[in-house]
């Protein structure tokens, strides 16, 4: 009987913790994006955002897309030559890429990248009073540090995902032509033919959520750091494991809000 | 207002974090124009007081006023006008890492008041003088001064829109003897000229019989004894007899386990 009564008192501690934690997010996310639409506005944060997510996310974002679509045409390949059907290895490439490993590839690598990186810098500034200092500075810390970094990855992950589109079906060129021995120009026709506009806008809009999961983990736990350095480093890593986990999640509901039928 | 209307007034004002009580009822008044030392041990309530009053935490029961005015849960406009009125010394400094000095100086000019960069730049530079730093150091970066500086340049930011009241959070803890007495000075100068209120916590007692016009005693939670600076040695109080002695022995119990 005392088993029971501590299995199910530790199932409703985990509930109580799951709902004060949804339950603090959702007080964080409201007034969080409500000041991305009142003024003041600081461009020049959302400028230096912008090209710290997007411009120096090119290298680590592309290098996956290229290996990723390389990858791709060498087992469609493996599976398609089975059944004589190798010339739709173009097809599954660019579909491949522009639905789904495009944008979720580029949000987990991001994710990594830069939601680590913008809750380590929010906790180091909590633990260290610097948004305390800018509270006595007539500074909305929301408004300064939340707002621009959350405008940032809404806009700057659609076309950064583009981008490694374009990689992407470029490294399945490059082993259909250079190692399969397909023609280029058939091998692109293809691609270019197949693809639909819904593929890839789909493909954008799920990026620009991506953005916005990613950089409001990484707020939201920068935010509110507590403890030190170890309350730092845990706000890191829970930054990366949540929004690499929302990724999954709202990269499946909007695949069955565009292509469920 | 009237003329006795204190500048910062606090009635009752009580804080808990959890099962831990930290300001069990803190009265206290600061009146225009004057110095007030709060001193008390580690963890005794001095920064959840000013931080209380800042509206950083917010009080559980209590009332803080500022010019006689209720501002124990404003917010908005009212709320950023009153934070215009103050200043605050950070006892870690709180500059701004990735902004180089003359930025953290102007901060509140160019991003709290819409000042324009040139004209906040030329502030911030007066005021790096006023705390005895040449405009070379407003080009670099917090990370490339020393403690000592950190904490003049964390007072230049403190005084750069002239305000009415300055907070000192343990301005001197982490520096020299040297360094603390000099710091001592800029904020005795620095206040006097600017003709501001200011309400600092510190246990550094050098600290208190330099810039204290006023001190009072915090402990456990609530002030234990008020006073002038002069008064200080011969209170009379065996906290603060205590605690200016710095003896183990007396009714402030330190929380430590026997060995």
């Amino acid at each position: 009987m005392h088993l029971i009564a501590a299995f199910l008192a530790s199932i409703g501690r985990g509930f109580i913790a799951f709902a004060t934690a949804t339950g603090r997010l959702a007080l964080f996310t409201g007034p969080a994006v409500s000041h991305c639409f009142a003024p003041p506005f600081y461009g020049r944060v959302v400028l230096r955002q912008m090209v710290e997510i997007g411009y120096y996310s090119l290298p680590v974002v592309g290098l996956t897309a290229l290996f990723t679509g390389m990858v791709l045409a060498l087992q469609s390949y493996t599976g398609f030559a089975r059944f004589n059907a190798e010339g739709a290895i173009a097809n599954v490439v660019v579909l491949s890429m522009t639905r789904e490993l495009g944008p979720v590839l580029a949000g987990l690598m991001v994710a990594g990248r830069i939601g680590a990186a913008m809750a380590a810098e929010l906790g180091t500034m909590r633990v260290t009073e610097q948004i305390d200092a800018l509270t006595t500075l007539s500074t909305n810390p929301y408004k300064y540090l939340i707002a621009p970094r959350l405008i940032a990855g809404v806009l700057v992950m659609p076309p950064l995902v583009l981008i490694d589109d374009v990689i992407g079906v470029m490294g399945g060129w490059i082993i259909a032509v250079y190692k399969l021995g397909f023609s280029s120009g058939v091998y692109l026709h293809n691609t270019v033919n197949f693809v639909q506009f819904n593929d890839v806008f789909s493909g954008l809009v799920k990026a620009a959520v991506f953005g916005f999961l990613i950089t409001l983990m990484g707020c939201y736990h920068g935010f509110h750091s507590r403890g030190g350095a170890r309350g730092v480093g845990q706000a890191t890593t829970h930054a990366v494991v949540s929004a690499s986990i929302l990724i999954l999640l709202s990269d499946y509901v909007l695949t069955e809000l565009f292509f469920a039928k | 207002m009237t003329a006795r209307t204190p500048k910062i007034r606090l009635a009752g004002v009580r804080k808990s974090f959890g099962a831990k009580r930290v300001l069990e009822g803190i009265d206290l008044d600061v009146p225009a124009g004057e110095s007030l030392v709060v001193i008390g041990g580690s963890g005794s309530g001095k920064s959840v007081t000013i931080k209380c009053i800042l509206g950083l935490i917010r009080p559980d029961a209590g009332r803080i006023e500022i010019d006689g005015d209720d501002v124990t849960n404003v917010r908005g406009a009212r709320r950023d006008a009153m934070l215009r009125k103050f200043g605050m010394l950070f006892q870690g400094s709180a500059l701004f890492d990735s902004l180089p000095v003359w930025q953290n100086v102007a901060f509140g000019l160019i991003q709290g008041r819409g000042m324009k960069r040139n004209q906040a730049r030329e502030i911030a530079i007066e005021k790096l003088a006023a705390v005895g730093l040449g405009p070379d150091v407003g080009e670099l970066s917090p990370a490339e001064l020393s403690g000592g500086m950190q904490k003049r340049v964390a007072l230049a930011r403190a005084i750069a829109a002239n305000p009415e009241i300055i907070f000192f959070d343990e301005p001197t803890t982490g520096l020299d003897p040297i360094m603390a007495d000099v710091i001592n000075d800029l904020i005795q100068t620095c206040v006097r000229r600017l003709g501001a209120t200011a309400l600092s916590i510190t246990h550094d007692m050098a600290s208190v019989r330099k810039i204290a016009d006023h001190v009072a005693m915090i402990y456990d939670g609530r002030i234990v004894w008020t006073g002038t600076a002069a008064e200080i040695d011969a209170s009379g109080n065996p906290y603060v007899d205590q605690f200016v002695h710095g003896r183990a022995e007396g009714p402030i119990r330190m929380q430590v386990r026997s060995i």
